[in-house]
């Protein structure tokens, strides 16, 4: 995928420098702030660099299209290969075209979401091995907000659109009994998904403080969880939902959720509350992703030039 | 998406290798008065083990690929459960499509991402004018470096999660050695459409500086038409002929149909002429360019 590499790490250094400053001021960081005001300092200092890297990226408007174009497309192919499927045959695993369109858009959506907000910690790897991870640890920004807002890349919001536009042609398309329950469920599923996603981008880059090189093995379970997300749950081994039921529980991104919606059986046989537990496990996904993460900046130790 | 971003290799050691394949080539010179074929065997060797050095990196993308593997093959039991024989192949026969596509992925670099973005920057960054009064030819150079590290993803990447798709599922693999031989010339002359197509590509940063554009779209495209979405005898009507014919269907459907015992006798003549008409075609394209382009360069300073 091509970097938009607009903008310098002067910049970045100025606005991050900033956003410490303003910490700075409310009283010193770390363990004196509690939780919450860590988490509020984190957030703040997201949404800032977050800011400069938009900026700098507007100032190259037609890569930015051009970019955030080709983001909506390279996603796009995947639903064209879904479409040339169908055009073969009326139902896959027992779902039809729309049917599968809502999985494909839930997934799309949550996945983007996730990438768009978390897409940079995969350059953790490339910072710890030459070095400049220690130039993030001297300041007093928490670190995983100045990874995760590294080069916010707004064009990543081209996945987004094209799941958003999947799953409002499957709105369209379907005739589900709606409820206040199963409206409410739709966007709860995407943002509870989208946090579930985003606790596997940091698990992912805490295994690369050990694993510099292994970056990739995180697609596997990001792109790769999307892309198993985007079929019904039907197509797969039993033992490979069981997985991403109860080990990585991915499922919660969209299958349990929208199949309630739906009104179709999954495949394990699970009481039909367990389609509101979505933001739970999102938050539950938090706590292990988060002490991974922990462990992992505690162990780093700098390259010692 | 169907395919797993990333290629571990990182940038920093190629200027090494360069220097040292060079350094070679310009001994070579002084000896025999021209470039042997020895600097380029040299040059591809240093591409294999350019790669191969990445161990962890190898090991996460075998993973990546395995993973991917186990996804689409069982998207495709679905589809060839409700519709068998769809596209001209038997259900193992399309499962063992989904194998042969992740192992030859990074192989005929489907993806693009492999030489490309490095001679871009040296492009942009104006070093090309240092790889032009080498004693050693721009596109031989790199097409070698690009088959020793062809090579090393077909054996670092490409064999172990074949061998684990076979573990798990019914693969229709030949048992005649020869249908082997025949693929791996056709895994060959695919690196080589591949390459050219690349080069084509990476030169046009001499009018555009930054490629960033030109490659995701060529990447785009190359993926759909390789048949790494879905075999392209899937493709309807006209959009199947026009995939048929374009070059990309050199980099994986043809491969894959010449395992799969597609193309036997005067077929498997056929395909190799089209891979290799389209070999000649964007080499000779891509050369042309290398001319015009070069006659272009200006560099800037002492």
């Amino acid at each position: 995928m091509a970097e938009v590499e607009a903008g310098t790490e002067a910049e970045a250094t100025q606005a991050t420098a900033a956003a410490g400053t303003g910490e700075a001021g409310t009283g010193g960081v770390g363990e004196k702030l509690g939780a919450v005001g860590q988490l509020r300092a984190g957030i703040r200092a997201y949404r800032m660099i977050a800011a400069m890297w938009i900026r700098s990226t507007m100032a190259y408007r037609a890569s930015f299209a051009m970019a955030a174009f080709g983001n909506f497309a390279a996603t796009g192919l995947d639903f064209v290969g879904i479409l040339l499927m169908f055009s073969h045959v009326d139902a896959l695993g027992g779902y039809t075209l729309p049917e599968v369109a809502f999985l494909y858009g839930t997934a799309g959506a949550a996945f983007g979401l996730a990438d768009l907000v978390m897409g940079s910690m995969d350059r953790l790897g490339r910072r710890v091995r030459d070095g400049t991870l220690d130039t993030l640890l001297v300041r007093p920004v928490p670190v995983l907000a100045q990874i995760a807002a590294d080069r916010f890349a707004l064009r990543r919001l081209g996945r987004v659109t094209q799941g958003l536009l999947v799953l409002g042609y499957a709105l369209v398309v379907l005739d589900i009994a709606w409820t206040p329950l199963k409206v409410l469920l739709v966007p709860v599923m995407i943002l509870s998904g989208a946090v579930i996603f985003a606790s596997v981008f940091v698990a992912g880059a805490a295994f690369q403080f050990w694993a510099q090189d292994a970056s990739e093995v995180q697609n596997s379970f990001t792109y790769g969880g999307t892309t198993m997300l985007q079929y019904p749950p039907t197509v797969f081994a039993k033992d490979l939902v069981r997985g991403v039921t109860f080990v990585l529980p991915l499922a919660f991104v969209n299958w349990i959720p929208a199949l309630y919606v739906l009104d179709l059986p999954y495949p394990l046989d699970l009481p039909s509350w367990f389609a509101f537990l979505p933001p739970v496990v999102a938050g539950v996904c938090c706590v292990p992703a988060g002490a991974a993460w922990r462990v992992g900046l505690r162990s780093y130790r700098s390259t010692g030039s | 998406m169907l395919w797993a971003s990333g290629h571990g290799a990182g940038g920093g050691a190629c200027l090494g290798l360069a220097t040292r394949g060079f350094g070679l080539g310009a001994r070579t010179s002084r000896k025999t008065g021209a470039v042997g074929v020895r600097v380029y065997a040299v040059v591809a060797a240093g591409g294999f083990r350019r790669y191969a050095t990445y161990r962890v990196a190898t090991a996460a993308g075998v993973f990546t690929n395995t993973v991917f593997g186990f996804i689409v093959a069982y998207t495709f039991t679905a589809l060839w459960d409700e519709r068998p024989q769809l596209g001209g192949y038997d259900l193992s026969q399309a499962v063992t499509y989904v194998w042969i596509g992740q192992a030859l992925l990074m192989t005929t670099a489907m993806m693009g991402g492999g030489f490309e973005n490095e001679l871009m920057e040296r492009i942009r960054t104006g070093d090309i004018a240092i790889d032009l009064y080498r004693p050693a030819d721009l596109q031989l150079f790199w097409l070698a470096s690009d088959l020793g590290r062809a090579a090393f993803h077909l054996l670092g990447r490409g064999v172990v999660p074949m061998a684990l798709g076979a573990l798990a599922f019914d693969l229709a693999l030949p048992a005649d050695p020869l249908v082997w031989v025949a693929f791996l010339c056709a895994v060959a002359l695919g690196v080589v459409v591949s390459f050219a197509i690349r080069f084509l590509v990476a030169l046009s940063a001499f009018w555009l500086l930054d490629g960033a554009g030109v490659a995701q779209i060529t990447w785009l495209v190359g993926l759909f038409f390789s048949g790494m979405v879905l075999p392209l005898t899937l493709f309807p009507g006209g959009l199947g002929a026009l995939a048929q014919v374009l070059p990309w269907s050199a980099l994986l459907q043809i491969p894959a149909d010449v395992l799969l015992g597609k193309h036997t006798g005067w077929g498997l003549v056929q395909a190799y002429g089209f891979q290799l008409g389209w070999a000649a075609v964007l080499l000779t394209a891509g050369r042309l360019l290398q001319s015009v382009a070069t006659r272009r360069v200006v560099v800037q300073g002492g």
